[in-house]
């Protein structure tokens, strides 16, 4: 089977392309090592043809030099060093055909990589309202590649792309030793400096008695690019000292030889590009009226009319989450607990069947039920950055985000973290200063996510009285809520100095972005780019947490003999299959449960502990208890609702709205009768919950994206630390009051 | 000659780059982005705050914080 890369600049319809081209068949690859994801799908070649064909995605990207991760994954799968995945046969280029110089940028390099090249001059029914005309004949003579003319989401030119495809990859099997037939007419690269291409030669034949074969683009991207630059990912690690000392000497020597290293490259890149369109392209000299999108773009980042929209249309949003969410996050829940029943129907009560109910089914249906939100967030992101709005939300916002020491471009990731920190830490790789990137994904975890909202629910209904303050105009309720969830958005604010004055120093955030034309998002893309993420969450659901449920589970039942507990339960559950059961002999088999359970739970090696834990959690106003519901609540912060439920003898699953557990709360004692939820405890809670990272998703999330353990672990330590001393002084400055 | 830099066009001003100033990876990423000699750039807007700016360039629209417009010196048209 073939392989055919598809790369080229954001925003030309590359998407579309490739859908049109895969019919929907995409599927989102990780590979190991990468932080990068690509899609990669299959096509077939027409009809007629039964061959088939791998199409791999590549990140959009302006050009190869590996600055960002996205770049450095485009060009280790085109010289074929992505693990697992072979070099391509043929790359297909995109290029907007309504801004071709600047698209042609990325195609000079790509045709030094040698391979195979077939380009599609992309958004061709928009030339004429442009007022340019191309000649693709003349382009593809003077490119020295076949050139096709689409508009990928018209999905015009794509039966005429794939045959294409066909006759250039029938071509370059059949010239299968005479590679040199794919080099194009003429390279950028030949037009470089001498002395840079003499450089090039030494280094190439000192790597080739390394024995480390490197193809010439990639010592030339090692000589152009500065060395935070990801081209020495490629270097095996015993040159890499060698390597850099080198390539410093080379540069030296380049310097003095009046080699302008980076922008000699641009420059010729350029003045290729320039030949290569001359007698080409034509554009119509035209008065410059403003156009739909410019009418639009004038309002939208209006002074004050774009703020004010920019704000109604956030708080639409989050609101829409909550209002459509709350239908199937009610129907999944009903699932579990219908499937939980059916379950403790058929089995006897005993190990197994507690490890399936209150292990799985509790512990994976909890997060299951946030499925809703996470589609419906990623719906709304796809459909603003389809329609060419979120970069403007970016633009709008990154005055503001620079007096943090931020950029736009963190902005929306921060935000949609309101929601759930997974997909806006996901949602950061846009940002290509590695500084901004970190900062935002470790800030990211502080915004009030939708998590914390059951224990906020909990602790305030049951401890903060519902009168009005203010004059009558605020419920006291609803202003506790409203702080614990500006909090962590406050907190942020100093961390991401400190991170960035003493983790992060040096270099400086910059915002050079394309503001995308304003359109109508393709529902296809839309809905593509929800459902690749609900497959990514509900592979985590079945896999990560699946396993953190069971261990929690096991921690909470062994060891202990639960044949009394098994006895008394299977006793219940037949007198409740009687019709005319006596209440009162349920009611007292059911309070023997509770009794049981809770001793169970406190014999447990959770419950162990819980003792240790006690005089740690004791400062903040906690007992053993709250302690060792804090601590299963590691993998997920709503856990704690489900685990001081169980703990205060009402069983699992009890709903953070039940009188029955704040009923419970509020009767709790210490040993000497004093009660042990005050409102400074409560709010010790919360505050605790506000800050803390108890969420293994989040922190796996952070893993994958940063490609390394440090920061997870970075990460927990310092949210953790924050929780403590925040819940600390809320304590002690409420216990005085 | 009228050499000033981008930044200090007003909306609606436009000129053409004479020279990307600098030697580092930012000037040879604004030129990627097509702020190459020879092109003509027209100030479109700015955000509400009066920064970043938004410039037409090579048939696209790019946003600069001022900062870095500062290093693109134009010749206004």
């Amino acid at each position: 089977m073939a392989t055919v890369a598809l790369i080229g600049n954001p925003n030309t319809g590359k998407s579309s392309l490739f859908n049109a081209l895969c019919g929907g068949q995409a599927r989102v690859g990780n590979y190991p090592g990468v932080t990068v994801e690509h899609k990669t799908g299959r096509m077939r070649l027409g009809s007629t043809s039964h061959k088939s064909i791998e199409l791999v995605d590549l990140p959009g990207t302006y050009s190869l030099s590996a600055r960002s991760a996205d770049e450095a994954v485009s060009v280790e799968v085109l010289s074929g060093e992505m693990p697992g995945l072979a070099r391509p046969d043929a790359v297909i280029v995109i290029l907007d055909a309504t801004n071709l110089e600047r698209n042609l940028y990325l195609l000079s390099q790509v045709l030094e990589l040698g391979l195979p090249t077939l380009v599609a001059l992309n958004m061709w029914d928009r030339l004429e309202s442009e007022g340019i005309a191309i000649d693709p004949k003349s382009l593809s003579h003077s490119l020295g590649v076949p050139v096709v003319c689409t508009s990928a989401s018209k999905r015009m030119g794509v039966a005429d792309l794939q045959s294409a495809l066909g006759e250039l990859l029938e071509s370059a099997e059949s010239s299968q030793s005479a590679r040199e037939q794919h080099q194009p007419a003429s390279l950028a690269s030949t037009s470089f400096p001498e002395p840079f291409r003499r450089c090039v030669d030494e280094l190439a034949l000192w790597f080739d008695s390394q024995g480390c074969r490197l193809p010439r683009f990639q010592i030339e991207r090692l000589l152009i690019d500065d060395s935070q630059a990801h081209s020495y990912r490629v270097i095996p690690k015993v040159l890499t000292s060698e390597v850099t000392e080198r390539i410093s000497q080379a540069r030296e020597q380049l310097a003095s030889e009046g080699v302008a290293i980076p922008l000699f490259e641009t420059r010729a890149r350029y003045a290729w590009i320039k030949q290569r369109v001359a007698g080409v392209i034509e554009r119509k000299p035209r008065e410059r009226r403003a156009s739909l999108s410019d009418q639009i773009d004038r309002w939208l980042t209006h002074r004050w009319f774009g703020l004010l929209f920019f704000v109604v249309l956030m708080f639409l949003i989050f609101q829409s989450i909550t209002w459509f969410a709350s239908w199937p996050m009610d129907g999944i829940e009903f699932a579990t607990q219908w499937i939980g029943q059916r379950i403790e129907s058929m089995m006897a009560p005993g190990p197994l069947r507690s490890l399936l109910v209150d292990g799985i089914i509790a512990g994976v249906g909890s997060v299951l039920v946030f499925l809703p939100q996470i589609a419906i967030l990623f719906f709304f992101i796809a459909i603003l950055e389809d329609s060419g709005y979120m970069s403007r939300a970016a633009f709008m916002m990154d005055k503001f985000m620079s007096i943090l020491g931020m950029s736009g471009k963190s902005f929306l990731p921060l935000m949609s973290s309101f929601a759930c920190a997974i997909p806006g830490i996901m949602a950061t790789r846009t940002i290509e200063n590695r500084r901004d990137r970190m900062v935002t994904i470790l800030i990211a975890p502080l915004m009030s996510c939708s998590a914390r909202w059951p224990v906020y629910v909990l602790m305030v209904s049951a401890f903060v009285p519902n009168r009005s303050v203010m004059g009558g105009w605020i419920g006291a309720q609803g202003a506790v809520l409203f702080a614990m969830m500006a909090l962590g958005a406050l907190v942020s604010i100093p961390v991401a100095w400190l991170l960035q004055r003493f983790v992060f120093p040096g270099e400086p955030s910059t915002f050079i972005m394309e503001l995308s034309s304003y359109k109508w998002p393709s529902l296809r893309v839309v809905l593509m780019r929800v459902w690749e993420r609900v497959l990514a969450f509900l592979a985590r659901a079945g896999s990560l947490i699946l396993v953190t449920s069971v261990l929690i589970w096991a921690a909470a039942y062994f060891p202990g003999d639960h044949g009394p507990l098994d006895i008394a339960t299977a006793k219940l559950e037949a007198e409740q299959a009687i019709p005319d059961a006596d209440p009162e002999k349920q009611q007292a088999l059911e309070t023997q449960i509770n009794q049981l359970k809770s001793e169970m739970i406190s014999q447990s090696y959770l419950g162990t502990a819980g003792d240790w834990i006690e005089p740690i959690v004791r400062p903040l106003g906690w007992d053993g208890k709250i302690g060792v519901a804090v601590l299963a609540s590691f993998p997920a912060r709503e856990v704690i609702v489900a685990t001081l439920g169980t703990i205060y003898s009402l069983g699992a699953g009890q709903d953070e709205n039940s009188q029955g557990l704040a009923a419970q709360l509020r009767s709790a004692t210490w040993p000497d009768g004093r009660p042990v939820y005050t409102l400074a405890t409560a709010c010790s809670i919360m505050v605790f919950f506000a800050l803390c990272a108890q969420c293994v998703s989040t922190l796996v999330t952070i893993r994958r994206e940063t490609n390394s353990w440090r920061w997870p672990i970075f990460s927990f330590v310092y949210m953790t630390a924050l929780a403590y001393a925040g819940a600390w002084i809320v304590f002690n400055l409420m216990s005085f009051w | 000659m009228d050499n000033t830099t981008l930044n200090d066009l007003l909306e609606g001003q436009a000129g053409t780059i004479i020279d990307v100033q600098g030697n580092d990876s930012l000037s040879a990423r604004l030129m990627e982005m097509g702020l190459i000699p020879g092109e003509r750039v027209e100030m479109v807007g700015q955000a509400p705050m009066g920064d970043p700016v938004e410039y037409s360039v090579v048939g696209y629209r790019l946003s600069l914080r001022r900062v870095e417009a500062r290093r693109v010196w134009i010749q206004r048209v």
